[in-house]
C-alpha cells in the first residue's frame, strides 16, 4: 500500500553495516556490507576494526540500498537506526549517519532497539506480528525470551542467559574443535554429518528448581572442551562431527524446550525466533517439530533476516511511524547497553 | 566541522568575505556524537541560513581519538550525500596551525592518549612540512627543540615541550578548518579526501594457540 510508511533503517551494532528500506511490512531493499572476514583471524569481532569498516561502508551502503529500493531519499517518511545495544564505537557511526540524513532531508529520526528489531523483522516475512508476541532471541550477544504486547513500546524479558550467549557458545566450541570463526555456520555444517545423540552433554538450568526461562551455556561449553581434551590426551581421534552435533543438540534442546514452556505459561499460541542463531538449521527443524507437536505456530524469518541487517531496523522504524511514536531528538546518544525494555531510545537529556 | 579533539566545533564560513558567520564550540571529549548535529543546527539557525545555502562541507580528518574522529567524518559524508554537496577533508592539525597564526617555524601537538601526541611541523600558519605523526613526547623533544608548540599536546607534556604555548588554541577550530579549505580550493589545490588519519593500526592480537580448559593431568605433564 502506497500510504504505508517508507522508512530507511541503519544497523551498525556489531560487524555488519546494514541498510534496509521498508514500506510498512514490505521489504524493498536489504544491503549488508560485512567486515566478518577481517575479524576471522582474531577469533572474534575486534571493535576498532568493525568501526573503521562501518565508516568506510556507511554512506555507500545507504546509497546502494536506496538505489536498490528504487526510491528517492526525499520520499522517505523516516530514518531509523540502531541506538543500542551493541559496540559503542560501531553504533556511533550508524547513529551519526542517521542523524545527518534525517537532518539533511528534514525527516523524523527513530533510534530503535536492536533486540526489538530482531523480532519486528518477521513482519517483513510473515506479516503483522500477533499481540502479544512471544520471541526467542538468540545471537552472539544475546539469548532471551521476550514477551512483547506492543513491539514499539512494551517488551518484557521473561528470561535471559546468566552467562554466555548461545552464539558465543557456538564460537567457543568451534574454537575448541578448530573450526574457525564465526562458529555458528561451521558447527551447523559439521553437525550435519554427526550423531546428535553420540555424547550426552549437559543441559544447563533445566532442573526443577532452576529459573524456568533463564539460560546458561557456559557449563556446556566447558563440558565440551573437557570431553574433547580428554580424548586428545588419550591419543584418540576426536569425532568432530559427533561433538558438533551433540553440542548443537544440547543448545537447541534447551532453547526450544524453554521457549515452548514460556508460550504455555503465558498462554501464547505462537513463537517467533530471531537473531543470528535462528539461522541454525537444527534449531529451525527442532523448533518446527516441537511447536507443531505443542500446537504452537512458529514464525522464523529466512536466515538472511535473522542475522544483523538494516531491514529489521527499518521494519521497526516503519512500525514507529505507523503508530505515531515520537521521533528521537538530534542529540540521541548511542547506548551500548540500551535495555531490551526500551524499543525506542529515549533522548540524551532524559538519561 | 571537527571532532578529532575534545572540542565539538562547527562553523559556517563565508569564503567571499573570509568571515565566520556563526560558530559553536563545546569541549566534551565523551559526547561528540550527541553534540555534533545539534551544533550544526544551531550554527545554521543563528546565521539565519539553511543547508540549502551551503556550498560545501569540510571535516577535520584528524589525527585524533578514533571514536570522536569518526563522528565528524561520517556526519559530513552523510550530509554531503543527502544534499549532493562536496565534502572535503582537512588535517585537524592544519586547522589548529591556521588558528594559531604564527609566522615562524612551530609545531602543533594534540593528545593521542597512551602517553603519546599527534603532531606536525609547520614553517608558518599554512605550510606543513613534517607529519602528521604519532610519537612519545620525549622521542621528538630533541627534534623540535626551540620551536613553539601549539595545541593541548604541548601543555600536557611541559617537560618535553618547554615551548608550549597555552595562550594559543588548544583544540580544533571549525572556522579555521573552513578557511584552510577555502584557501586551498581558491588556489586550485586538490582537496584531501574526507578520510580518517588514524596513524595507528587497530589494537588486535591474533589469539595464541588453543588454550586447554582443563589442566593436563600430572602424568601427562611428566610424559612430555
Ligand atoms: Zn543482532
Amino acid at each position: 500500500m502506497a500510504d504505508e510508511p517508507l522508512v530507511l533503517g541503519i544497523e551498525t551494532s556489531c560487524d555488519e553495516t546494514g541498510v534496509g528500506v521498508v514500506r510498512g511490512t514490505t521489504l524493498l531493499a536489504d544491503v549488508v556490507a560485512s567486515s566478518v572476514d577481517e575479524h576471522a583471524r582474531y577469533g572474534g569481532v575486534v571493535p576498532e576494526i568493525a568501526s573503521r569498516a562501518h565508516l568506510e561502508a556507511m554512506v555507500p551502503t545507504i546509497e546502494r540500498a536506496l538505489a536498490r529500493a528504487g526510491v528517492a531519499a526525499t520520499d522517505l517518511d523516516g530514518i531509523a537506526v540502531t541506538a543500542g545495544p551493541g559496540l559503542a564505537g560501531a553504533l556511533l557511526v550508524g547513529v551519526s549517519a542517521a542523524k545527518a540524513y534525517a537532518y539533511a532531508l528534514d525527516k523524523p529520526l527513530y533510534g530503535v532497539n536492536h533486540l526489538a528489531s530482531h523480532i519486528c523483522v518477521d513482519q517483513l516475512e510473515h506479516g503483522p506480528l500477533p499481540e502479544p508476541t512471544m520471541a526467542l532471541l538468540v545471537s552472539g550477544g544475546h539469548s532471551s525470551l521476550l514477551l512483547a504486547p506492543d513491539i514499539t513500546t512494551d517488551v518484557r524479558p521473561l528470561g535471559a542467559t546468566i552467562d554466555d550467549a548461545a552464539g558465543e557458545a557456538f564460537d567457543k566450541v568451534a574454537r575448541v574443535l578448530g573450526l574457525g570463526f564465526p562458529g555458528g555456520p561451521a558447527i551447523d555444517r559439521e553437525a550435519r554429518r554427526g550423531d546428535p545423540a553420540a555424547i550426552a552433554f549437559p543441559r544447563g538450568l533445566t532442573g526443577p528448581r532452576d529459573a524456568p526461562f533463564d539460560f546458561s551455556f557456559s557449563g556446556l561449553k566447558t563440558a565440551v572442551a573437557r570431553w574433547v581434551e580428554t580424548q586428545r590426551r588419550a591419543g584418540v581421534d576426536v569425532p568432530v562431527a559427533d561433538v558438533a552435533a551433540s553440542f548443537q543438540e544440547a543448545v537447541t534442546d534447551v532453547l526450544t524446550r524453554k521457549a515452548i514452556r514460556a508460550c504455555r505459561a503465558e498462554g501464547v499460541d505462537h513463537l517467533m525466533i530471531g537473531g543470528g542463531v535462528a539461522a541454525n538449521t537444527r534449531l529451525r527443524a527442532m523448533a518446527e517439530e516441537r511447536c507443531a507437536a505443542a500446537g504452537i505456530t512458529l514464525r522464523v524469518p529466512r536466515p538472511g533476516l535473522c542475522t544483523d541487517n538494516g531491514a529489521m531496523v527499518a521494519a521497526l522504524g516503519a512500525e514507529m511511524v505507523a503508530r505515531n511514536r515520537p521521533p528521537s531528538p538530534l542529540d540521541l546518544p548511542a547506548d551500548s547497553s540500551l535495555p531490551v525494555t526500551e524499543p525506542l531510545a529515549p533522548a540524551g537529556a532524559a538519561r | 566541522m571537527d571532532t578529532a579533539t575534545p572540542a565539538v566545533t562547527v562553523a559556517l564560513y563565508d569564503a567571499d568575505e573570509d568571515r565566520v558567520l556563526a560558530a559553536v564550540e563545546r569541549v566534551d571529549a565523551r559526547r561528540h556524537g550527541e553534540l555534533l548535529m545539534p551544533a550544526v543546527d544551531r550554527v545554521l539557525t543563528s546565521a539565519g541560513r539553511g543547508l540549502a545555502q551551503v556550498d560545501g562541507l569540510v571535516a577535520g580528518t584528524g589525527p585524533g581519538p578514533y571514536t570522536g574522529l569518526r563522528v565528524g567524518l561520517v556526519t559530513a559524508a552523510a550530509l554531503g550525500a543527502a544534499r549532493s554537496l562536496p565534502v572535503y577533508g582537512v588535517c585537524t592539525l592544519d586547522g589548529i596551525a591556521f588558528a594559531a597564526g604564527l609566522d615562524e617555524p612551530f609545531v602543533v601537538a594534540t593528545d593521542a592518549r597512551r602517553k603519546e601526541v599527534y603532531w606536525a611541523g609547520y614553517t608558518d600558519a599554512v605550510t606543513r612540512v613534517e607529519g602528521p605523526a604519532v610519537d612519545k613526547p620525549a622521542e621528538i623533544a630533541g627534534r623540535i627543540a626551540g620551536r613553539p608548540v601549539v595545541g593541548a599536546g604541548g601543555a600536557l607534556y611541559p617537560d618535553a615541550f618547554p615551548g608550549a604555548r597555552p595562550d594559543l588554541p588548544a583544540y580544533a577550530s571549525a572556522g579555521a578548518l573552513a578557511a584552510v579549505a577555502a584557501r586551498r580550493l581558491a588556489a586550485g589545490a586538490e582537496p584531501e579526501p574526507p578520510q580518517p588519519l588514524y596513524l595507528r593500526r587497530p589494537d588486535a592480537r591474533e589469539p595464541a594457540g588453543y588454550k586447554a580448559v582443563t589442566p593436563p593431568p600430572a602424568e601427562a605433564v611428566a610424559r612430555r
